[in-house]
């Protein structure tokens, strides 16, 4: 079984609307969205939900007023300023370290486990779909995110579906961290812009340091052909195989809002979907998927 | 007062934005940039860096003379940062949350401290703005503890903004909190409402008032306009797709710049904010 997560670094990239024309493209499969804190395939894919399961995060303190005696002795352990000077606890603040509840000498601190979010096991018309939502402001995406993506390698298991294909979040910390180790590879997808190029540098050393191998796909690249020449060049001499280039295309934006992939959408250019089709079978037949794991050892890339 | 340029989802423009508005300012501004999975303010407003520091948090190490394998450590880490094997105690300082709660436990006064490396704070200037950016180092998970270490670099007297992380989850709580208006930067797409809700919802929770800025604000359909009007959300300004807004955008330049009757509009934004703020307060 192999895993292809897709990411960006950089948000608002068109990560999503490709995975979703991709998955429309894909058979075989099993969808995981990893953006747990700002999911959106969802509205592409119309999950019919078949499972629901309350995500049980960390725990959180909150003092018992009735047995508090203002000792104060909990806000000296609290390295996280989360206790107030009149002994309540910020929820928000509160890093769930627990330090308080051990220390202090009336037991007063209760340290329920919090609902953090709900995960989901769906069906899509493009197949089985494992889903999330993180609860607003709150912590432990990471853990959730490890969660999803072990349901989606169990159905996957299960139902002998070779590939997961895997919506990954915008950035380079703990959820991204937790959607891409131990994957098969990475799809970086990149626009043609200053930022994009910096974003794209710093998520590629990531998945290297993970020792994941990357594949890369620009996205809107005739909005600066310079940059993207540019990109090309980066990726050509850290090793890293481009898959294809997609040009600006409205349809992207317009299948959105009918909630569908590009690939249903039936005014989309016959030639973008013909070059988004070919750059998945690029994808399906790339050395950083087909390879196995043992033998796709990457040197660390500094590009 | 402190302004958080926020969005739920990623790419909407929340860059241009706080970059174009921090210029657009008559008067001395701070700018920091509090999106450290990846900076990019620097790139449009290219800076003067004068000053860049490593800024490090507390792991803890195991001084194996004093210790007497007990296991309180490991016992009271939530984050299962330390294990004991045998006598021996493993220290796992990537997953360690700082909480010291260990060393706090030691019977033995067998915890010392240690310091993993978040990231970066380069500071500097360019004409009247004071630029600070946090820079997470690649392979560290936790970004809230650097997000804190930029935004102490704000006095009270400051006009401050804030570049925040998309999302609304920790990182973009940490760059949010305790400031005076969050400025939300979306696309009327569903992708763009979908992600808008969500962290409108995070700042009720903060409790702070809000505004709208509305970028490619001719593409996708107009539901966004809507949920503004149910929610009482100002939209304080429109962007238009404009092919060359995103050329220059994609070339690291200013809009404000490049397009100079851009910049009182950008003026008139942050007088539009400061207008919110105060009718919100005289209501209070
Ligand atoms: S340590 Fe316990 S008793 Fe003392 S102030 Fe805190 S909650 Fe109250
Ligand atoms: S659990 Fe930790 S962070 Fe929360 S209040 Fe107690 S000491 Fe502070
Ligand atoms: S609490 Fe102190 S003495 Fe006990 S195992 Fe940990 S380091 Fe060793
Ligand atoms: S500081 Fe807290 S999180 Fe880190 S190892 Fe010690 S107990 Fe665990």
């Amino acid at each position: 079984m192999k895993e292809l997560v897709i990411i960006s670094g950089k948000g608002g990239t068109g990560k999503t609307s490709l995975t979703a024309a991709f998955a429309a493209l894909s058979s075989n499969h099993v969808l995981c969205d990893a953006d747990v804190d700002a999911a959106d395939l969802h509205l592409l894919l119309a999950p019919q939900i078949k499972q629901q399961t309350d995500f049980i995060g960390g725990s959180i303190a909150s003092i018992r007023p009735a047995d508090c005696t203002r000792c104060g002795i909990c806000i000296e352990h609290c390295r996280f300023s989360a206790i107030s000077d009149d002994f309540v606890v910020n929820s928000i603040d509160c890093e769930g370290c627990g330090v308080c509840v051990t220390f202090c000498p009336e037991q007063a601190i209760d340290f329920p486990p919090q609902k953090c979010g709900e995960w989901y096991i769906s069906d899509t018309r493009f197949g089985p779909m494992v889903h999330a939502r993180l609860g607003i402001a709150e912590e432990n995406s990471g853990k959730l995110v490890s969660l999803i993506r072990k349901q989606a390698r169990d159905i996957a298991e299960e139902n002998g579906r070779e590939l997961i294909i895997t919506d990954g979040p915008p950035g380079i910390g703990c959820p991204v961290i937790a959607s891409i180790t131990g994957a098969t590879a990475v799809l970086v997808i990149v626009e043609p812009s200053v930022s994009g190029l910096h974003d794209m540098q710093r998520v590629v050393d990531l998945a290297s340091h993970f020792r994941i191998p990357v594949l890369i796909c620009i996205n809107k690249f005739d909005l600066n052909p310079d940059m993207s020449a540019t990109i090309t060049t980066k990726a050509g001499q850290a090793g890293l195989q481009i898959v294809g280039r997609i040009p600006f295309n409205p349809a992207f934006t317009k299948a959105m809002v009918e909630g569908i992939t590009l690939t249903e959408y039936r005014q989309a250019d016959p030639d973008l979907l013909t070059l988004v089709s070919t750059i998945w079978q690029t994808i399906v037949q790339s050395d950083a998927l087909q390879k196995k794991q043992a033998d796709s050892i990457l040197p660390i890339i500094n590009i | 007062m402190i302004i958080s340029v926020a969005s739920g989802k990623g790419g909407t423009g929340k860059t241009t934005v706080s970059t174009n508005l921090a210029v657009s300012i008559d008067r001395e501004v701070k700018l920091f940039d509090c999106d450290v999975e990846e900076p990019n303010a620097h790139l449009f407003l290219n800076p003067e860096f004068e000053n860049s520091t490593p800024v490090f948090t507390f792991v803890p190490k195991i001084d194996a003379d004093r210790c007497n394998g007990c296991g309180k450590c490991a016992e009271i880490c939530r984050f299962n940062a330390l294990a004991v094997l045998g006598k021996k105690v493993l220290v796992f300082p990537e997953l360690c949350h700082s909480c010291e709660g260990c060393r706090d436990i030691c019977p033995e006064d067998a915890v010392e401290e240690d310091a993993r490396e978040l990231g970066v704070i380069d500071s500097g200037h360019r004409n009247g703005i004071f630029f600070v950016q946090g820079c997470m180092r690649i392979g560290e998970a936790m970004s809230p503890p650097l997000i804190r270490h930029v935004r102490s670099y704000a006095r009270p007297e400051d006009l401050v903004i804030i570049d925040a992380p998309p999302g609304t989850s920790c990182p973009a709580i940490n760059a949010m909190k305790g400031t005076d208006f969050v400025l939300m930067v979306t696309e009327p797409t569903p992708f763009g409402l979908h992600d808008l809700k969500l962290a409108v919802e995070a700042v009720k929770v903060l409790n702070i008032p809000c505004g709208l800025v509305v970028n490619r604000s001719d593409i996708g359909d107009r539901q966004l306009w809507d949920y503004a009007v149910q929610e009482g959300l100002p939209i304080l300004l429109e962007i238009p797709f404009d092919r060359s807004i995103a050329e220059i955008y994609s070339r690291g330049q200013l809009l404000v710049e490049e397009v100079p009757s851009w910049r009182p509009i950008f003026a008139r934004l942050y007088d539009a904010i400061v207008d919110t703020i105060e009718t919100r307060r005289s209501i209070q």
